[in-house]
């Protein structure tokens, strides 16, 4: 009897073992859930890439409110999953906590920084792609000037800001961009009246491209373009598709890249912990043009978008980060 | 002539602006004139914010959109009303309930139905209340003062703001020329002689939490169906509260209320117009302060210039008849 248990045991243990070169991943969404056409999507993208290339399954979550982030993240932690990917800053409390928990599983955080030996923060570089939109709102501009709508006043924002006002006068020395902050508290992500009525202000003073970066306050500067009959700049994901022909570009943070990469070389045994920062270089930030923007997009711009893009990826043209120093140049 | 331009242009938001405040602070004085107070004005735009949302991208059209937010926010009316009227509960905490309630059962419905996070789709423009021009807006733009009044300023907003500016006189009518508001005022005074006199306290405070319902779904219906094209969590963003500050601004009385808001809008308009321009003489005024503005004037208004707010006799006594 006890024999037979042995056996068993070690074919359950052999069988095991077989399939232990095989990661067991799991993703842990936040809020909005994975077909919010935003952040969550796109990591639900990179990792269904990942599963399809691979045959390898993985585990994941969707999170409702904000106290399940860490009860999640604990979960998979408990079950063995390993890596686990925790998506977007809300989620970086959880995943400190757990990864000191269990210091043997990997972890990553996509868009925050936790400074662990076993997890891997990736950022982006936000500023290289707000570099190209902002050449490209200079040159789609008649009146020479652009203008920047961001969400709460974080040096997060200013680096966006930064890197576009940078690429505004690599395309056009002469250009005059107007920049506004929505507000300095939470609210200030959520606040789509407050963001048209700023995209407007911005357009009677003459802009008539606006960029923005400030979440749901984003919708109504979007909405203010398209009844001005004026041009927006999404940010995020493409949000090309909310106002066809309205839209100019959007700045593209891959995190489905992010992802994909995380499980990627977590299998390949590749996985370094640390902070991973994706630019332009990495494809970890672009612009998106697809049939919305198409018409809005002449060759000509097109090019000199590709050639700058060359330029910065082979470090001939940098692009300054604001959150380096806190400071912008010009 | 271009400083009168920007004048205008400041005008006009102003009133885009003012608009839901007004709205949500003359349902507030409905329900407090009747001695109910109500915390939950905030609560009860944003349930009719995702309601009328939700109800237009649904069926693509925005009066079925401005039916469900009313009925939404007459619902969180009715169970404040519930609360404080029928069972003599705390009408502060009932408030916020109504707030949290709203808050949290807007964003778990839309991820539920809509699965964007919360928020629902963007509306395609037949489904919104746009901008209503009026006739011959364009042909007198190019005269002199005028000119820009009439197109700008009077011309060109969407059907719910000219409601909002027709909701004060109407406001000031039913509650100083009808008998329903001779009652609402004397039961937020003393509903023990509203009562002797054989009035129901009850049916009246009910009546009149249901007029604030009623104003405050209008005024979230603006806020996502005709000001912005979708709902977005939490997108009432405070002007609950400030409604309710407005209220107190305006002791309760239609035409200072309307005020009060419009002040309070206007300096929201004129934030938003001198973020990140050059004064001449000052420089770039930081962000911080024009938006502490607001708030630095209210206090100093009511601290010094608009002498005492007194409120309604009754306000926050449940009142428990005598057998």
């Amino acid at each position: 009897m006890f024999r037979a248990i042995i056996v068993a045991a070690a074919v359950v243990l052999s069988t095991s073992a077989a399939s232990a070169a095989d990661i067991k991943p799991a993703v842990v969404f936040d809020m909005g859930g994975k077909f919010d056409k935003s952040f969550n999507e796109g990591v639900f993208n990179g990792v269904e890439k990942f599963r399809k290339e691979t045959g390898i399954t993985y585990r994941e979550f969707e999170v409702t409110n904000a106290s399940q982030r860490e009860q999640a993240m604990r979960n998979m932690a408990r079950r063995g999953s390993d890596p686990i990917v925790g998506v977007g800053f809300a989620q970086a409390p959880a995943v400190e906590k757990v990864a000191k928990e269990y210091p043997d599983l990997r972890f990553a955080i996509i868009d925050m920084v936790v400074d662990l030996p076993n997890v891997q923060s990736i950022v982006f570089k936000e500023h290289e792609g707000s570099f190209l939109v902002g050449m490209l709102a200079a040159m789609a501009s008649e009146t020479g000037k652009v203008g920047f709508v961001g969400g709460m006043d974080i040096p997060l924002i200013r680096k966006f800001a930064c890197g576009y006002v940078q690429g505004v006068k690599h395309a056009n020395p002469d250009a005059t961009v107007y920049q506004n902050m929505t507000g300095t508290t939470p609210a200030a992500w959520n606040d789509p009246g407050k963001g048209k009525e700023l995209a407007r202000s911005q357009f009677d003073r003459g802009a008539d491209v606006i960029y923005h970066a400030a979440g749901g306050t984003g919708l109504g500067v979007l909405q203010a373009a398209a009844e001005s009959g004026k041009l927006g700049i999404g940010v995020d994901s493409n949000q090309n598709h909310i106002h066809p022909g309205s839209v100019l570009t959007s700045m593209l943070k891959r995190v489905d890249v992010a992802a994909y990469n995380v499980f990627k070389t977590a299998n390949e045994g590749t996985w370094k912990p640390g902070i991973q920062s994706l630019g332009l270089k990495e494809s970890g930030v672009d612009w998106a043009l697809d049939e919305n923007n198409a018409k809005l997009v002449s060759d000509d711009m097109k090019a000199k978008l590709d050639a700058a893009k060359a330029e910065i990826i082979a470090g001939k043209i940098k692009v300054h980060d604001y959150m380096a120093d806190s400071s912008c140049p010009g | 002539m271009e400083a009168f331009g920007l004048f205008i242009l400041i005008l006009d938001a102003t009133l885009r602006v003012s608009t839901p405040l007004m709205l949500a602070a003359l349902a507030g004085l409905f329900s407090e004139r009747s001695g109910i107070v109500d915390i939950g004005l905030e609560g009860k735009m944003l349930g009719a914010a995702f309601a009328a949302a939700a109800a237009a991208y649904v069926t693509g059209s925005p009066i079925v959109g401005l039916a469900a937010g009313v009925a939404a926010s007459m619902l969180l009316a009715l169970l404040h009303g519930f609360a404080c009227i029928t069972h003599n509960g705390n009408q502060v905490v009932s408030g916020v309930a109504v707030n949290i309630l709203a808050a949290g059962l807007s964003v778990i419905l839309g991820i539920a139905w809509f699965a964007q996070g919360g928020q629902t789709p963007q509306l395609p423009e037949a489904a919104r209340f746009t901008p209503l021009v009026w006739p011959g807006a364009d042909l007198v733009a190019g005269v002199p003062l005028l000119g820009p009044i009439y197109s700008e300023l009077i011309s060109g907003h969407n059907l719910i703001v000219y409601l909002a500016v027709l909701a004060v006189p109407a406001t000031w009518w039913v509650l100083y020329r009808t008998r329903f508001g001779l009652r609402l005022r004397a039961v937020g005074e003393s509903p023990e002689a509203v009562d002797t006199a054989g009035i129901s306290v009850t049916w009246l405070r009910y009546r009149a939490v249901l007029c604030c319902g009623f104003l405050c779904g209008l005024a979230g219906t603006y806020l996502s169906v005709a000001h912005n094209a979708a709902f977005i969590k939490d997108m009432s963003a405070g002007k609950g509260f400030i409604a309710l500050a407005a209220l107190i601004f305006g002791k309760w009385r239609p035409v200072p209320v309307m005020g009060a808001c419009l002040l309070f809008g206007f300096l929201d308009a004129v934030a938003v117009r001198l973020q990140g321009v050059e004064l001449p003489g000052i420089g770039q005024i930081p962000v911080q302060f024009i938006q502490a503005l607001p708030y630095l004037l209210t206090v100093i208004l009511l601290a010094g210039f608009i002498g005492k707010a007194v409120a309604p006799r009754a306000i926050g006594v449940p009142y428990l008849k005598e057998h």
